[in-house]
């Protein structure tokens, strides 16, 4: 595909995304002007089902969410190589697929070294 | 380079017309959110027994309409200590997202905002965007229930995002094209479904998690986070979010009817014309969202342990097995039956993996059937 067919398609989405914005921004501003503000201060405490908040919000977060993100991360740039294998790995032939599983055997064995080590284990 | 500086000549008719088809789907869109929860809301009260919005206008079908109206005029309130700029800002980032993915939708042959060559691709990357607001969300609103929710969305959305994207690899392999409008014109005669049931299946799962529907309702569960990342939206903010996650159900019901249930195509789109392929189009839509309120009315909520341990060690194995069935079977020209055979006895095997793990759980007491009226007697005599 050329370049410039190429910047034409993705115009649209460029559009789409301004098209997209304003639409947030119409609904805000409508309910800006229709809808009462709130000026008590009790009514600008977070929520906390009727108990006043205690405490920083700004809590630490278990470390797991950190750990699933990493594993997301691999396997995300794993789908990346992936599809452009997908689409034409049928002319390519068998090497090409038994490279392909032998790079999905080592992230497999990966994701199994980290569900041997309790990574994917939510409660410990 | 010099085709790069040489580029920037918009094609103006081209622009034109994207911005009305966009400016119509938009239109579209919210009337057909706004009836999505009314349709929603009749069939859930089916299901439980109830009859649902009845009041305003004939079967409550002006009740969306008085929905509409309330949350507009509804005070807004926003906590002293949010962070104002992603407070504020997530409420784009988590709506823009969803709307972006419609410019790659082939509603029909003819109609489609703008012929992108990867849009499945487009597609999937689209609809992972949506938990950065998610995140924003949460961390913005200064609570700790939405800073919670937040989390577990992010957690939740980043983990559903592989199987469903190895599912689509499977399907990308069977068809060789990574465009949406190619994998339909594909299944001019078969859905892919036949084909590749397995990766439907996980797909399905997939796409639930991925809109937040019950059971996989996690990060906004009213029980366990008190709604999660909306606690501190109301009004307008809050319907906006509300908004964007219909359009997200809409977006992956229309992903599911063209990639796996044949889209405008499948049976006979094209010999038909076009108000028939938005017909097939429209009413497999239905189909996959009347299947998302089914499931609603019928399954608890999962626990989030559950939810982290399907996606990780059920859904991408399976994945990744279908993945490696479809290249086995396609680069020994293997016939298209001994394909589907093997993902149908995949599918069948995932089916009574998670039948099995669901069973595992505590061991059940069996039931004691007492009847009331031994009971009575036996009390009387006690007495």
């Amino acid at each position: 595909m050329p370049f410039q067919a190429l910047l034409d398609s993705y115009l649209a989405v460029f559009i789409a995304a301004i098209i997209g914005f304003f639409l947030v921004a119409t609904a805000l501003i409508a309910a800006r002007v229709l809808a009462p503000f709130s000026k008590e201060a009790g009514k600008s405490i977070s929520y906390e089902c009727g108990m006043l908040p205690i405490g920083s919000t700004r809590a630490s977060i278990p470390i797991r969410y950190y750990l699933f993100a990493i594993l997301f991360l691999i396997f995300d740039v794993e789908a990346v190589f992936l599809f452009p294998w997908a689409i034409s790995f049928g002319h390519a032939g068998k090497a090409a697929f038994w490279e392909m599983v032998l790079f999905i055997g080592i992230l497999g064995g990966g994701l199994g070294y980290a569900w041997k080590k309790g990574v994917l284990q939510w409660n410990k | 380079m010099t085709m790069l500086l040489s580029a920037p000549a918009i094609d103006m008719p081209g622009a034109l017309a994207s911005v009305l088809g966009l400016v119509a789907i938009t239109l579209v869109m919210t009337v057909g959110v706004a009836y999505a929860t009314w349709y929603e809301r009749k069939i859930i009260a089916r299901m439980q027994l109830r009859l649902g919005p009845t009041r305003v206008g004939p079967f409550g079908l002006l009740q969306p309409i008085a929905d509409m109206l309330k949350l507009l005029v509804k005070e807004d309130l926003r906590p002293a200590t949010a962070d104002p700029i992603a407070f504020e800002l997530a409420v784009f980032a988590i709506f823009i997202p969803s709307f972006l993915a419609f410019v790659a939708v082939p509603f029909t042959a003819d109609w489609l905002i703008s012929p992108l060559p990867l849009s499945l691709l487009y597609l999937l990357a689209i609809s992972g965007l949506s938990f950065i607001g998610f995140l924003m969300a949460g961390w913005g609103s200064d609570n700790k229930y939405a800073l919670l929710g937040g989390m577990r969305a992010a957690a939740q959305l980043i983990s559903y995002e592989i199987p469903l994207i190895l599912a689509m690899v499977g399907v990308v392999m069977v068809t060789a094209s990574a465009d949406v409008y190619q994998i339909i014109l594909f299944q001019d005669r078969i859905p892919l479904i036949v084909w590749q049931p397995l990766g439907f299946i996980i797909f399905l799962t997939a796409s639930i998690a991925e809109v937040e529907r019950p059971p996989f309702d996690i990060p906004t569960g009213e029980s366990e986070v008190a709604g999660g990342v909306f606690i501190e939206y109301s009004g307008i903010r809050w319907s906006m979010f509300q908004l964007s996650s219909y359009v997200n159900m809409y977006v992956f019901a229309l992903l599911g009817a063209f990639v796996f249930l044949g889209g405008w195509e499948w049976p006979f789109g094209r010999d038909i014309g076009w108000g028939y392929q938005l017909l097939l189009t429209v009413s497999k839509m239905a189909l996959f969202i009347f299947f998302y309120l089914w499931i609603r009315a019928s399954f608890p909520r999962m626990r989030v342990d559950q939810l982290m341990s399907y996606a990780w060690k059920v859904l991408i194995p399976f994945a990744l097995l279908q993945i490696f069935l479809n290249g086995l079977f396609i680069v020994y020209d293997a016939p298209g039956v001994v394909l589907a055979a093997s993902s149908w006895a995949a599918a069948g095997g995932l089916m009574y993996l998670a039948f099995h793990v669901v069973r595992r759980g505590e061991p059940r007491k069996p039931l004691q059937m007492i009847s009331v009226r031994a009971t009575a007697v036996a009390a009387r005599s006690a007495s």
